[in-house]
């Protein structure tokens, strides 16, 4: 039990930690790698709940996929090492703070009202069978629709990731112009 | 606390053979090339050269310590040791050999045997790009940026090739445990099964090593070394140390997942495994010496429009099978 | 500590140990390690030539753009693992569920292919 805790804390202080440098460090890169610590750190403490299958899927999809996407966007538009666009909302920071402290009392209440019985997970919990078993019969429409979110995602990424000029290898399409008007890099 | 000793001496051991072990793959490796091009290679450091690492070693830890300027301090130093971490991470799930009698007690021959641990053990390599990318992107030299953004795209457009192989054989055994997936090759190994698989396996797992030839991310004649170019002494060992460790851990997949692990006669089981470990190590040095390097649309067009749909095509058929085959 | 988690522990210690053997080293290569900086010294390598520009030329957006494709196919690869391991227990029914979604997912790849998103040029 000790160990939990301590493993917990470790967990919590670093995903706070890795929250704070999002927020605070004015380089997108870094900014990008304290989301990387916040995503291991949640990892770990699904560990803890004893979601193994879920704190791998965290840190395959999160962590190798979606960070560096983010990576990707960041060397692409900001040439000065990666550095702040000057043009920020100025609105930001106040909307922000605002719906921070909305979040905090939400969580503050739910802890108030929660029922403080936690039961120990069964054997099977978490386990890619569970999850499996769980997905492929009581969550199949769900599956199924998620494949088709994925195709509008592959589409999407193909429309706006097009760049101006055609590729010489691809065949010739119909003439109507990109509808996004294919921006210029 | 005293399992939690006994778990770190067990862990400290099992680094020190892995490193030792990848410091004379480098001696292997450059002893293999050498017969290869007809000449020596490193010979007079000891007898055959057995001492050469250890020379190497020593001149890495005592080379100058410098820093290019205007790099990210930070990033450039992490850029190395995520790089070498996550490599030496994945030994963690990875089985040497069946339970076995030691001093009256049952010691299985592995670390841990995690529910997800073919899983683990992808994750731990699509973390292990960040070291690759944070080290170009931190060094301010347009070699270094360019080979990490080749090497990133290289990466990921691989590992979902691998990751279908993978699926193939988890069909087959029924479990993501890599220690129950080697218990399901006790009758027959998967390469008989998943031979398709196998291929599209070894393939990615080269490009996934970054080498020849699949090496655009560290070409001499164009990058310079890639992104490794402004690393120097013990930094530029640890991006060394990662690249090695990486190659005993596909050969080491590629044993589990597809060539029956421990797995074999006479033999005791860590032997087998050592040993066929080993034959993968060597074809990959092999491969080295005998293959030009390819072009970087050559190699996308393989990942996406070869490897990926024949993976696709590889898991239906084996669903098939096993559909069929349960009927 | 529940048994399942019992092996996690170990593969975190693992992980503790494996990073200390690599910072440690470090460390003493900090301490070890000659210096002498000289501004020279510090000028990044550009072929013996003194660099010119930033490193941040504006590369390649194929580089994003496979990105993103990445990002999709990774999501789909993932909800493979869990079907391949209930396969056997769920037959038939799970083996047309992930032929649906295997079917509209090949016409999301199609579809990138015939519009030259996997051209690398």
């Amino acid at each position: 039990m000790v160990v939990e805790v301590i493993i917990f804390v470790f967990a919590a202080l670093g995903a706070l930690a890795g929250g704070l440098g999002v927020v605070a460090s004015r380089l997108p890169v870094r900014n990008a790698l304290s989301l990387l610590l916040v995503l291991g750190s949640l990892a770990v403490t699904y560990l803890l709940l004893a979601a193994q299958f879920i704190a791998v899927l965290q840190v395959i999809v999160y962590a190798g996929a979606i960070v560096v996407l983010f990576l990707f966007v960041v060397m692409l538009l900001h040439r000065q090492l990666g550095a702040m666009s000057p043009d920020r909302l100025r609105w930001q920071g106040p909307v922000a703070i605002g719906l921070s402290a909305a979040f905090l009392i939400l969580m503050l209440l739910t802890l108030r009202f929660a029922t403080n019985a936690a039961a120990p997970a069964p054997a099977e919990f978490g386990t890619v069978e569970s999850v499996g078993r769980a997905l492929f019969t009581s969550f199949a429409l769900p599956f199924e629709v998620a494949s088709v979110i994925l195709l509008v995602g592959i589409i999407a990424a193909v429309v706006i990731g097009r760049p101006a000029s055609r590729p010489v290898a691809a065949p010739p399409r119909s003439s109507a112009p990109s509808p996004v008007g294919a921006p210029r890099r | 606390m005293i399992e939690i000793a006994i778990v770190a001496v067990k862990s400290a051991l099992l680094l020190f053979i892995l490193l030792t072990a990848c410091a004379y793959m480098t001696l292997l490796e450059r002893r293999l090339l050498g017969k290869f091009q007809v000449r020596y290679g490193p010979n007079r450091v000891g007898p055959f050269g057995l001492l050469q690492p250890l020379a190497d070693g020593l001149k890495l830890v005592f080379k100058e310590s410098f820093m290019p300027a205007h790099v990210d301090v930070i990033v450039y130093w992490l850029a190395p040791a995520i790089s070498m971490v996550t490599a030496l991470f994945v030994y963690a799930v990875i089985p040497f050999g069946p339970e076995v009698m030691l001093f009256g007690q049952r010691v299985p021959l592995r670390l841990a045997d995690v529910n997800v641990g073919i899983l683990l053990v992808l994750a731990t390599s699509s973390v292990g790009v960040y070291g690759i990318i944070l080290g170009g992107w931190s060094s301010n030299n347009k070699y270094s940026l360019l080979g990490s953004l080749r090497s990133s795209a290289q990466l990921i457009s691989y590992e979902l090739a691998l990751g279908l192989a993978v699926i193939s054989v988890v069909l087959t055994a029924g479990s993501l445990s890599l220690v129950s997936i080697v218990e399901a090759q006790r009758r027959v190994w998967f390469v008989a099964l998943q031979p398709l698989g196998f291929l599209i396996f070894l393939i990615a797992a080269v490009a996934e090593t970054n080498r020849a030839p699949f090496d655009l991310p560290e070409a001499e004649q164009e990058l310079i070394a890639g992104y490794q170019t402004e690393y120097g002494g013990f930094k530029f060992a640890m991006f060394y140390i990662g690249e090695y460790v990486a190659i005993v851990t596909m050969s080491a997949l590629l044993t589990t997942l597809f060539w029956g692990g421990w797995w074999g006669p006479v033999l005791p089981g860590p032997v087998w495994f050592v040993l066929k470990t080993l034959a993968f190590v060597f074809v990959f040095i092999w491969l080295r010496a005998t293959l030009p390097r390819v072009r970087h649309d050559q190699l996308m067009a393989l990942g996406w429009k070869v490897l990926i749909p024949l993976g696709l095509l590889n898991l239906v058929v084996t669903a098939v099978i096993v559909v069929l085959r349960g009927t | 500590m529940p048994k399942v988690l019992l092996d996690w522990f170990y593969v975190a210690v693992f992980a503790v140990v494996g990073t200390l053997m690599a910072v440690l080293p470090l460390v003493v290569v900090w301490l070890l390690a000659p210096r002498a900086d000289l501004p020279q010294k510090t000028i990044t390598y550009e072929s013996g030539v003194i660099p010119f520009g930033q490193a941040w030329a504006q590369f390649n957006v194929r580089y994003y753009l496979f990105a993103l494709v990445f990002v999709v196919f990774d999501v789909e690869v993932i909800y493979l693992y869990p079907w391949a391991v209930v396969f056997r227990q769920l037959g038939t029914f799970a083996f047309a569920e992930m032929l649906l979604f295997l079917l509209v997912l090949l016409v999301g790849l199609a579809y990138a292919w015939r519009k030259g998103a996997l051209e690398w040029v």
